[in-house]
Parts: C-alpha cells; sequence; structure tokens
C-alpha cells in the first residue's frame, strides 16, 4: 500500500519533470548543441579510444575491425625504443618542472621590489609577449638565432673568442635539451609570473611594515613573509604540474626537433604517437600509446592531489 | 618609507640588472628578425647585421605581398580567427548561462557531463578519426567546429553569470521576455569584460594554431599562414645550403632576384605572421592580465 502511494508519487513527481521539462524547453535550447557537441568530441571519442584494444581497420571502422586485447601495449613496452622515448619524456618533464616552473615565481618577486612603474610595466609588456606568439614563430627565431650562417649567438661567441667556427647547435643531440629548455623559459616565464605577481599583491603590508621596524632585511622579508604568503598558490600550481608530467612539450619538440639526428634526445610520448599515428598510419598502436599517457595521467593527478590534500591545498 | 640598508640596496640593484638583461634577451630575437627582413639578403649573409639594417630594403616584403599563396593563406587565418572566434565564445555562452539557471532541468548531470570531459581526453589519433569519420576533412570548418566548446570558457563564464545581478533579468522577465530575449539583450552586454577575456584567448588560439591544419588539410588554398610558414621554415632547416631556390623562385617574379635569401623571406614572412598579435597587444594586455586571474581564482 504504501510502496503503491510512493511509487504513484514519483510517476507523478516524473510527469510533472516532463511538464517541466517542456515548459522550459526555450531555455532547454539553449544547452542541447552544447551538450551534443561534447557527447560527439568526447564521449563519442572516448568510446573511439578502444580501438587501441583492436587491430583497427581504416575501411571497417570500428564495428569491423578484431578485438586484439592488449597486443599494442605489449608491442609498446618491447618496442627498443620504449625506455628512449620514456627517458625523453620524464627528463624534459622534470627539467620543466625545476626550471620553468620556479623561473616565474622568482620573476615576480623580482618584479615585486621594482619601485620604478614605468620600468616594471616596460618589462611586463616586454617579458609577456611571447606567450602570445605560435610556436612556428619562436621555433622561427631560435633556429634564426643558432643558425650557422650569421646567427646572432654564433657571431656573439666567435666575436669573444669562445669558438673559431659555428656550431650547428640544431643537430647536435647534447645541446637540444638545453635549447627546448630555454625557448620554453623564454616563451613562458612572463605570462606564468602575472598569477604569482597578483598573489603577491595581495599579501597583507602590514606584515612587512611589522617586520621592517623589527630591522628584518629585504631578503628575510622575502622568506619569510612572502614565500609563505603565497605558497597555496604555488602548491596549486605545483599540483597541476605533476599532472602534466607525461606532457613533455609537443609542438616545440616537432619544430625544434625536426633533424632526424636529432630522434634520440627529441622523441617523447606524444610526438611517438604523432609519428607512428599520422605518419606511418599505426592507428591502433598509436591509440595504444596515447591511452597508455592518459591513464598514467589521471593517476599522476589523483596522486598529487593527495599530496595536497595533506598540505590542505587540494584541488578538488 | 624607511631607509634601504646596503644589501637591500646591492639586492635592489641586481634585480634591476636581471631585470634589463630579462627584457633584452627576450626582445632580441623578434628585433633581430625584424632588422633581417628589412635587410638585403645577400648583405645579411656576409654577416654582422644585428641591432640595425645595414642594407635597408623592401625587396622581401614586396616578394611576399606578391606571393599569392602567402596572401591566401594570411586571409584564411584572418577568417579562421574571426568565424572561431565568435562561434566559439557564443557557443560558449550560451550552454553557460543555460547551465547557470539553477530551475534547468537536468542541470547537475548536465554539469557533471561536462566537467567529466576535463580530466580524460581521447588522445590524438581517436581524435583524428573521428573528425575524418564526420567528413570534416580538408575543409574550413574542420579548423572551427572540434573546438568550438570548450569546457573551461564554459566554466569561467557560468561564474560570472551567476555572479550578474538578478533585478534586471526579472524586470526584463516581467516584460515577457523569454531567456533567449534576455540572454542576448541583457545578459550578453552586461557581459564584456569577460567577453573580451574570452575572445582573446580564443582568437590568439586560432590565429597561432599550425598543427591541427596540417594534418587535416590537404588543400593549399585552405592552409592557413602559421601552417604555411611552418612549411616554409622547416624547408629552409632541412636544406639551408638549397636555400638559393627560394631565391631562384623570387628571380621569375621580377627584380628581387639578388637581393632576397630563403633566409630574408622567411624573417618577412614571420613578420607578417606575427604582425596582427603585436599591433592587437598593446590595446589587450588589460583584459589578459585580468583573464588569467579569473581563470585561475577556479582553481
Amino acid at each position: 500500500m504504501r510502496a503503491e502511494s510512493m511509487h504513484r508519487r514519483q510517476f507523478k513527481g516524473n510527469q510533472r519533470l516532463v511538464t517541466r521539462y517542456f515548459r522550459q524547453f526555450d531555455l532547454q535550447m539553449m544547452v542541447i548543441p552544447g551538450l551534443l557537441f561534447i557527447f560527439i568530441f568526447n564521449y563519442i571519442l572516448m568510446y573511439g579510444v578502444l580501438m587501441a584494444f583492436q587491430d583497427y581497420n581504416i575501411f571497417e571502422g570500428m564495428a569491423g575491425s578484431e578485438w586484439v586485447g592488449f597486443k599494442h601495449f605489449e608491442r609498446f613496452f618491447e618496442d627498443p625504443r620504449f625506455l628512449e622515448i620514456m627517458r625523453n619524456t620524464i627528463v624534459l618533464s622534470v627539467l620543466k618542472i625545476l626550471i620553468c616552473f620556479p623561473a616565474p615565481i622568482i620573476l615576480a618577486l623580482m618584479l615585486n621590489e621594482v619601485r620604478h612603474m614605468m620600468f616594471k610595466r616596460a618589462v611586463q609588456t616586454i617579458t609577456y609577449l611571447p606567450h602570445f606568439l605560435s610556436w612556428v614563430i619562436v621555433a622561427g627565431f631560435a633556429t634564426s638565432i643558432l643558425a650557422t650562417d650569421n646567427g646572432s649567438l654564433n657571431m656573439a661567441l666567435e666575436k669573444i673568442n669562445l669558438i673559431d667556427k659555428p656550431i650547428n647547435f640544431l643537430s647536435i643531440p647534447e645541446y637540444f635539451w638545453t635549447i627546448i629548455i630555454s625557448t620554453n623559459l623564454w616563451k613562458s616565464i612572463g605570462f606564468a609570473s602575472i598569477v604569482y605577481l597578483a598573489a603577491v599583491a595581495g599579501v597583507d603590508q602590514q606584515l612587512y611594515e611589522a617586520a621592517s621596524l623589527d630591522g628584518a632585511s629585504k631578503w628575510k622579508q622575502i622568506f619569510l613573509i612572502t614565500i609563505p604568503s603565497i605558497m597555496p598558490v604555488i602548491v596549486i600550481f605545483f599540483i597541476l604540474e605533476i599532472g602534466n608530467l607525461l606532457n613533455a612539450g609537443f609542438e616545440d619538440l616537432l619544430l625544434l626537433g625536426s633533424n632526424p639526428v636529432l630522434r634520440e634526445v627529441s622523441d617523447v610520448i606524444d610526438t611517438y604517437v604523432y609519428r607512428v599515428g599520422i605518419s606511418d598510419g599505426l592507428y591502433s598502436y598509436a591509440a595504444a600509446i596515447g591511452l597508455f599517457k592518459a591513464v598514467i595521467s589521471v593517476g599522476l593527478l589523483t596522486l598529487a592531489n593527495q599530496l595536497a590534500r595533506k598540505s590542505g591545498n587540494s584541488l578538488w | 618609507m624607511l631607509k634601504l640598508t646596503f644589501g637591500d640596496r646591492f639586492m635592489v640593484i641586481m634585480i634591476y640588472i636581471f631585470l634589463t638583461l630579462l627584457a633584452f634577451v627576450t626582445f632580441y630575437p623578434f628585433w633581430n628578425s625584424l632588422v633581417i627582413s628589412f635587410n638585403n639578403g645577400q648583405d645579411t649573409m656576409l654577416g654582422g647585421v644585428t641591432f640595425w639594417p645595414r642594407d635597408f630594403t623592401l625587396d622581401n616584403y614586396e616578394i611576399v605581398f606578391q606571393d599569392k599563396r602567402l596572401v591566401n593563406a594570411f586571409m584564411i587565418s584572418v577568417a579562421r580567427t574571426v568565424v572561431g572566434t565568435i562561434l566559439s565564445v557564443l557557443a560558449t555562452a550560451m550552454l553557460a548561462y543555460g547551465l547557470s539557471k539553477k530551475e534547468l532541468v537536468g542541470r547537475k548531470y548536465f554539469m557533471v557531463f561536462c566537467i567529466v570531459t576535463m580530466f580524460f581526453s581521447g588522445g590524438l589519433i581517436p581524435t583524428f578519426l573521428l573528425v575524418r569519420g564526420i567528413g570534416l576533412m580538408d575543409s574550413f570548418w574542420v579548423m572551427i567546429i572540434p573546438s568550438l566548446i570548450l569546457v573551461w570558457n564554459m566554466i569561467i563564464f557560468r561564474t560570472f553569470f551567476q555572479q550578474l545581478p538578478k533585478g534586471l533579468e526579472e524586470s526584463a522577465k516581467i516584460d515577457g521576455a523569454g531567456y533567449w530575449g534576455i540572454f542576448f539583450r541583457i545578459v550578453l552586454p552586461l557581459s564584456g569584460p569577460v567577453i573580451a577575456t574570452l575572445s582573446l584567448f580564443t582568437a590568439v588560439f586560432h590565429w597561432n594554431d599550425w598543427f591541427f591544419p596540417s594534418i587535416y588539410i590537404t588543400s593549399e588554398n585552405l592552409i592557413p599562414i602559421q601552417t604555411l610558414l611552418q612549411k616554409v621554415l622547416n624547408s629552409n632547416t632541412v636544406s639551408s645550403q638549397m636555400s638559393q631556390i627560394d631565391a631562384g623562385a623570387a628571380a621569375h617574379m621580377g627584380k628581387a632576384a639578388n637581393t632576397v635569401t630563403g633566409k630574408s623571406l622567411s624573417m618577412a614572412v614571420m613578420m607578417v605572421a606575427t604582425l596582427p598579435i603585436i599591433m592587437v597587444y598593446p590595446f589587450v594586455q588589460k583584459y589578459f592580465v585580468k583573464g588569467v586571474l579569473i581563470g585561475s581564482l577556479k582553481e
């Protein structure tokens, strides 16, 4: 008896929901196209990822292709280049975390000490700009500066007699990581400092006044007031960075590492996926490598968040 | 202001020196390329062109602007940026507005539906095959449609819409306006700053994207400028000694054969591809600073 009336209420509730839905149909019309779009480009895509477990046949599509389990994953782990690619991915990522992550924080701390507003604005305007240039342009600049035929770097090094003939920087594997990290730093340092600069500006000024009355030097104030105050922001961005550990770069590596002699140091997971997938047409194999990366990335992000939760600054 | 101690003063001086150096290092590659693009190519090959053109010429640009392929690529980029930005911002804002309404049936589920997509991406290959599967390959729309809705921007829009004062919407509702009327006539005009910020970032993405056209587009007349530039630069680095070929092509085009080289031409193309960004940059600075802060607030 009771259950029946609850059922009836539920039914009435559903009916009301349907009426409400159609009564606000103009509102629903605003979200339907967007949700449909997300369904196609994200959910159908997630289904498409399953091709990593097939021998994808381009003429048959997914429905007609044979399921092969973990074959492509195993093939990647046994690939003679597997270790090299993982090494490049992790080394480049870690170098970016060690150098490109703290650099904008330091820049923000420095800009905060500048009292001449004109100078500060000029430095900001110039250093923010590279963020808005495409990697094609940035790689073009780098290639031009590093060129053997009258690139500025070779000219400068020759002038101060450090070298007697030009070095072809972009064809020597030993230099590649340095070049990638420098260009990334060049492109990102200014723009990434905006967030930290805002955080620094939000620090209570009375703390500084009290500290300088106590005779603390600026150097001490930075370490005892500024950095601890902006720590939550730093931690959050650090977590995001850890979640991105396998995104070691893509466009920069494709463009600056185009010389085949650099493959041993320039191929990371993403560029390898591009090469075997798009260039060689090994779709299932490339999709498997991509899925391998995506799964590890989700894991890393969860792990980093757990660490952050312990420090009281979690993302979710 | 308290007096600075010696150590503090030393630190401040070091900071000024360092920042000046940083500004120089950031600016120099850009300036040097600009200088080379205005210098006689053969003269540049002799070396030593750094801060100022030694043998000023406009020949590089003359050849660039005579090249139909380049002008066409530039126009494709302009069209893509304008159409892509307008459609993407409009579609994203519309979804965000709907999802900002508490009375929307299914709102909670729709939000989860959207947010899940931020944590897992399908990857390059499935995306490539999907785009090919729905027949977008080698069309102008392949540069617009796959990036139409960005969930991240949607969340920023939604947060902004939720903070708008309710009074105006209520009174419009009493006057008989529907959701669409309110959205276009009241909400959008009130959202100037957030629209400007998100349009800026979307436009920069569209202008700078070279990779997707390089895999999706095969027709020469649909290639945007960045993708074309990448091809030009790439053919240059692989065989820099063969760059005379470009000069040979230039000879076909007219007088400038003995003043341009592959390098001087590439620099001119690079400047043309950068120019629109440099031109709007001073006017939008305040918007992107604001935009970064709205974005990071949510994080």
